[in-house]
């Protein structure tokens, strides 16, 4: 288990004041004057040495995407934005470190938008996390009083402003372009690439989109060291991770634990097992609701880190695990998020759009049975005429754990359609 | 996509207030210059706050100008984003959460707790009295302490059946309980005290 002194986020639970007091007692701002003397180059380099891929679900290596920004911007304004729209189904990391470290997300905001040469971070924080902003706004107001953002933070002669924006309720805006949009004042509807942002982001200037605990990490793996940071994990896969533990667990929690840690371990070890115990998990979400589901047989030994759970043919996404016990109607678990993705469509391509909704009403047929075995096939093939076929990824998101349903339990939709077709009864007609 | 109607009933009008009018200033003053348009969330959400919970057409008429853009932008946006209501709501807008991490820690309860106790279902329904109005809503991230019933700003979390009917009759009393965890844990902590970081809490009776 990871020891307490390695963790980043000690103030994850809200013990302590999360305020600039508090915030200098738990170590954050105490050599960022240091940490600006470097070249923006030297923190790229630190950044990849560290290992750091990015937590907001895609796994992209940050100090690479830092690279993409231009080295000699000139004279005009080059953004850092922050995606605080987290809306993945499983995941409630970031509030924390909003709510309770909100320090460490502004001064990673300043390394990092002084790595990228930028001129100001724009934090896009969901509009539902009212109170959370609440105290973001009010950390980044004492940051400003006390010299260590704006004109000449932290005394480092280079100026950076933070700015807050709140959403208004948009799943879509979690993709970085439709943020992009959104934050411009429009719909959010994802733009097409090309142009990616670090050419043209925000009011078209090069932009980097980042994760707010991708960001958050960043002063502590200066201050410790990249060396630090990727001794945790496997190769590729190193570091630190915030894990969201809900469903049917005896307590759900968040935690901060090391990269790659066994699934089973994390449940057993932080959320006090699976609910009646191992053997009676079904099955769990690894990711947020976009990765496909994982059987009991896969969850006894895999690893909780971006290679491993690609390899069992889903993903770490956001690391928030989904715990499904057997009592769960694992057709409808699935079938509510085939909803979840209806209602999250921007409606913008037409595959998604009409896919959705057709995935939609397929599925909720499927958890009656009120269907044709042959169904099963037809919606799998729809899924993949979904995946790939869009702007942006919601259509894989929507895609995705309808296949790992299928892959895994076919047989069980099979005895639905079978069932009902054999004049049993539905599931829901008999409740 | 969830397509949402503007209020049949439109109020003649619609001003900000001089406080707001100051507000718009600074908020317009985060912006580059030329971008004002990045204001119109921002803009919307303060109509919305200043009159009663929800935004009239009127309302949306009168931030295009203010930001100069076209009327019809800031329509698309005040329709797209889920938080913006396009009609009246009660007193208190309660949003259900039921996707799926809810759902399987008995959202399902919630949603039925409501029903009985206000006869509301779920799409923008308001009791009669004007005081609830109710919304079945996507996931509001908060998934370690679900199920979540968000009332206006607040989310309060780790409901059940009888946690959320003692909520809704503090709320009907005119009573705010405290917001977070109605099953009396700390945050996202294990409810059976945090497995990490026990250096960090705080000893018995300091705060």
């Amino acid at each position: 288990m990871l020891k307490d002194e390695d963790r980043i986020f000690t103030n994850l639970y809200g013990w302590q004041d999360w305020g600039l007091e508090g915030a200098r007692k738990r170590g954050d701002w105490s050599t960022t004057k240091d940490i600006l003397s470097k070249t923006p180059e030297d923190i790229v380099d630190a950044v990849k040495a560290s290992g750091l891929r990015g937590r907001g679900g895609a796994g992209f290596p940050t100090g690479l995407k830092w690279s993409f920004m231009p080295k000699e911007p000139g004279d005009q304004p080059v953004y850092l934005v922050v995606n605080a729209d987290e809306s993945e189904p499983g995941t409630c990391k970031d509030r924390e470190i909003i709510r309770h470290d909100p320090h460490k997300l502004v001064e990673g905001c300043l390394i990092a938008g002084y790595a990228m040469r930028a001129t100001a971070a724009y934090i896009y924080i969901r509009g539902e996390f009212y109170n959370e902003a609440r105290h973001l706004q009010a950390a980044i107001d004492q940051a400003y009083e006390a010299g260590l953002i704006g004109k000449n933070a932290s005394g480092s002669g280079y100026d950076f402003d933070v700015i807050l924006h709140r959403g208004a309720g948009a799943y879509i805006c979690g993709e970085e372009t439709a943020l992009l949009e959104s934050l411009e004042g429009k719909k959010g509807q994802p733009r097409l690439k090309p142009p990616f942002p670090a050419g043209c982001g925000l009011y078209g200037r090069p932009t980097t989109v980042n994760n707010v605990e991708s960001i958050a990490v960043v002063g502590e793996i200066m201050r410790r060291g990249p060396e630090w940071f990727a001794s945790f994990g496997r190769d590729k896969n190193q570091g630190t991770k915030l894990f969201c533990i809900s469903g049917h667990v005896n307590n759900p929690c968040n935690v901060e634990e090391e990269m790659g840690i066994p699934l089973k371990e994390l449940i057993e070890r932080h959320a006090g097992g699976v609910t009646g115990g191992w053997d009676n998990l079904l099955a769990v979400i690894p990711g947020g609701s976009s990765v496909p589901v994982l059987t009991k047989e896969i969850c006894d030994d895999v690893l909780m880190d971006f290679d491993a759970l690609r390899d069992a043919r889903s993903g770490l996404g956001t690391a928030a695990v989904i715990v499904m016990d057997k009592s769960t109607d694992i057709v409808k678990a699935i079938a509510r998020l085939a909803h979840f993705y209806q209602h999250e469509s921007c409606g913008q391509c037409t595959p998604c759009r009409e896919g959705t909704g057709w995935m939609n009403r397929v599925m909720q047929r499927m958890v009656t049975g009120d269907a044709d075995i042959s169904e099963i096939d037809a919606l799998e093939q729809v899924t993949k005429q979904v995946e790939g076929h869009t702007i942006c990824a919601l259509g894989d998101a929507a895609a995705w754990p309808i296949q790992g349903l299928i892959r895994h339990f076919r047989p069980e939709m099979e005895r639905r359609i079978n069932e009902r077709q054999a004049g049993a009864p539905s599931a829901q007609a008999a409740e | 996509m969830s397509a949402r109607e503007f209020a049949k009933d439109q109020p003649d009008s619609f001003a900000f207030s001089a406080e707001n009018e100051e507000t718009i200033k600074a908020i317009i003053a985060k912006y580059p210059d030329g971008k004002q348009a990045s204001a119109v969330i921002p803009l919307l959400d303060l109509a919305q706050r200043q009159n009663d919970n929800w935004i009239p057409v009127k309302a949306m008429e009168a931030i295009a100008e203010r930001l100069d853009m076209a009327k019809i932008r800031v329509m698309e946006v005040a329709t797209f984003y889920t938080m913006f209501n396009l009609a009246p709501v009660g007193k208190y807008f309660l949003q259900a959460c039921t996707t799926t991490p809810c759902w399987l820690r008995g959202s399902d309860q919630v949603m039925k707790c409501v029903h009985d106790k206000l006869g509301l279902h779920g799409h923008y329904e308001t009791t009669d009295d004007g005081m609830f109005t109710l919304l079945e809503v996507e996931c509001l991230g908060a998934c370690v302490n679900a199920p979540i019933l968000q009332v206006n700003d607040d989310f309060y979390e780790d409901l059940d059946y009888e946690k959320t009917a003692e909520l809704l009759d503090a709320l009907k009393r005119g009573e705010a309980p405290p917001v977070g965890s109605l099953a009396g844990r700390n945050k996202s902590e294990s409810s059976a005290g945090a497995t990490t970081l026990a250096q960090m809490r705080p000893a018995a009776g300091e705060d």
